[in-house]
């Protein structure tokens, strides 16, 4: 079902989903300070006081610093390309009398050199952030916005419907899924928007896995239990009890989901699969664009942008790294 | 135990008809005519009946999965678009044996090494040792196969004449050459997979380090050695087999990536190729094959661990 999205209203998903992440993320807010501090004041102190140590405890760890830093330069590549480099991504890079310069090594004119037509090899990182940067955080969202709720309905009521769902995820996990991208965007056409609900769809089962696991566990606890006997409804349960307990277990997701997806989008750039236009900068693009330069020993061109691709891929999963930990601290 | 195999028979069974049933729906709910997409814009009206014919696209959706069922069990997808008179089976067959040889070349290589890293880390838990394997192993397979391939072909390959560009071998070539070729692309995988494996095996390593039944053998006055054999890693390796059991099916068809850097003719490569010139019924045919080995590799993997640990027996499909 969530195929349809892909295809139907790939322009208006992102907006939806991200409104509504932020009305759940408000929710959550709310319940804690309405519903927990009337009812438990002591454990309401010291739930205060285990997230500002877990704050604490993230803030400081260097996985975490550096992970952030990596991605704040990244994101500032995306948004402001020009106040980082000089040269346009498809302009032909000249030395200071004016001669074209192609296939020159890194230098003082073209700090990571410039690949086989002659554009500046940085300049081109530099503007090639911005596809990855858009299709991966949507598709990430959009996965773990599904999961999430996928994952907490099924993990609650259980029954015949989980036993479907829990079918059809084995199904989707059992190709890899790059593979299962490759046969979608196949069929499909090979357009961002596409590219974008691919990913999403097929992250959503792992997400919705994990999510179900969680709310098997936390619906096993005495406070379900007892939401339950008090008489209140199952979405009222799902909403109010499950959600804030698990809203840690949703956040390291959406880090983890974000570095596969970079993983993932960039590998299909790669593959020639993301269909844009290839004079357009894009990281995984570029690689597979000059790669066969390297037996030649024209190394710079592929390595700066597999570089760029490792260094972001590897700053987020710092992140989800230092997250989980800190949280399950 | 025999009933626990039959009813893990079945569930694989089931997951297989619904990826059959995912594979069939998926050209049937893309927009627009699907046929012309895979075609191509320009493609004869001839070529498109074929398409039209060879996808099944006129017969119902529930005659297409039945078609797609029979082709599954007598393992007979028809001929390849691209190569006339070319059976699907046999180009998979082909492709298969390929990845078979990386696959297995990988394995070991890379399960020592990631294993031993992860007991390693564990016992040395806390210390820099323990920091470097968990962190640089998290660093390194968070790096996409494709861009390690192509700095170990930038920084190795090229200026060291010893590794090869390609990891295939010239027609003839002895094993000791086969095997040189597979250096870098198994290298790659190491990089993928060393950090996953060892941080599983770390866990599992840890936790039976620390449970009663360790203490207890340490305290009856076993020696170390004995106590991992005899004790801890019976118990610690059962994540890491469930783990290399679902990664089976990612290493014969995932690594797309890699096998296209390092120009090997294997699975990824097929279903790729396959993509790119249009070929459907190589396409599906390549695209069932690794699912099936998955499958094979998770039961594989959960008749391994039932054999380790009785009790897993239990709770079939509980964990879905």
């Amino acid at each position: 079902m969530s195929d349809e999205n892909s295809h139907d209203a790939p322009d208006q998903a992102p907006d939806s989903s991200s409104t509504a992440v932020a009305e759940t993320v408000s929710d959550v807010e709310t319940v804690n300070d309405l519903d927990d501090e009337p009812e438990f004041d002591e454990g309401a102190g010291t739930k205060a006081q285990i997230k500002k140590e877990q704050r604490r405890i993230l803030f400081r760890s260097p996985g975490f610093i550096i992970g952030v830093v990596v991605l704040l330069f990244w994101l500032l590549a995306s948004l402001v390309p020009e106040l980082l480099t000089q040269w346009g991504p498809k302009e032909f890079v000249t030395d200071g009398e004016g001669n074209p310069l192609v296939r020159s090594k890194p230098s003082g004119d073209a700090w990571f050199g410039t690949d086989k037509v002659g554009r500046d090899v940085y300049a081109r990182v530099i503007y090639g952030t911005r596809p990855v940067l858009i299709t991966a955080p949507v598709a990430a969202l959009l996965a773990v916005v599904a999961g999430t709720l996928l994952g907490l309905t099924i993990g609650y009521y259980r029954g015949w419907v989980d036993e479907i769902i829990s079918r059809i995820i084995e199904g989707i996990l059992s190709i890899p899924s790059i593979l299962m991208a490759i046969i979608v965007i196949f069929t499909f056409g090979s357009t961002r928007p596409v590219i974008i609900g691919t990913v999403a769809v097929l992250f959503t089962p792992t997400v919705t896995r994990t999510i179900r696991a969680a709310t098997l566990a936390e619906s096993q606890l005495d406070y379900v239990t007892a939401a339950k006997m008090r008489g209140e409804r199952g979405l009222f349960v799902i909403t109010r009890e499950i959600f804030p307990n698990v809203v840690g277990v949703v956040v390291v997701e959406l880090t983890v989901r974000l570095g596969y997806a970079v993983f993932t989008i960039a590998t299909l750039a790669f593959l020639g699969l993301v269909g844009s236009n290839l004079t357009d900068a894009d990281w995984g693009v570029d690689v597979s664009e000059n790669y066969e330069l390297i037996v030649r020993d024209i190394w710079w061109p592929t390595m700066f942008p597999a570089l760029a691709i490792a260094s972001l891929v590897i700053a987020v999963n710092l992140l989800a790294d230092s997250i989980q930990k800190a949280t399950s601290s | 135990m025999a009933k626990f195999i039959l009813k893990r028979l079945g569930l694989s069974l089931v997951t297989l008809l619904i990826l059959l049933v995912i594979i069939t729906l998926i050209p049937n709910i893309a927009p627009g005519d699907p046929a012309r997409k895979i075609a191509g814009g320009t493609a004869s009206p001839e070529r498109l009946a074929s398409v039209t014919e060879s996808l099944g696209l006129d017969d119902s959706v529930l005659t297409q999965l039945g078609n797609l069922i029979r082709d599954v069990f007598t393992l007979d997808f028809g001929e390849a678009f691209t190569k006339p008179g070319e059976s699907v089976i046999g180009l998979v067959g082909d492709a298969l044996w390929n990845s078979t040889q990386l696959v297995g070349f990988a394995l070991i290589v890379v399960l020592p090494i990631s294993i031993g890293g992860g007991i390693l880390a564990a016992y040395k838990k806390d210390s820099w040792v323990d920091r470097t394997i968990v962190n640089g192993g998290l660093a390194l397979s968070s790096v996409p196969e494709f861009v390690s391939g192509v700095v170990l072909l930038a920084f190795l390959a090229v200026p060291i004449g010893f590794f090869k560009v390609s990891a295939d071998a010239p027609e003839g070539a002895s094993v000791l050459t086969q095997v040189n070729h597979m250096i870098l692309p198994v290298l790659s995988v190491l990089t993928v997979y060393f950090g996953y494996i060892a941080r599983i095996t770390r866990a599992g390593t840890i936790g039976a380090l620390e449970s009663d039944y360790t203490r207890t053998a340490f305290m009856k006055g076993l020696s170390t050695p004995k106590v991992f054999r005899k004790h801890v890693l019976r118990n610690a390796l059962q994540p890491t087999v469930a783990v290399i059991g679902t990664q089976l099916g990612y290493l014969f068809g995932g690594m797309v990536g890699l096998e296209f850097v390092f120009n090997y003719p294997g699975l990824g490569r097929l279903v790729l190729d396959s993509v790119r010139g249009a070929d459907y019924p190589v396409l599906r045919g390549g695209v069932v094959t690794v699912a099936l080995i998955y499958m094979a590799a998770t039961l594989g993997s959960d008749l391994l661990i039932a054999w380790m640990n009785p009790r897993s027996r239990a709770n079939v499909g509980a964990d879905a």
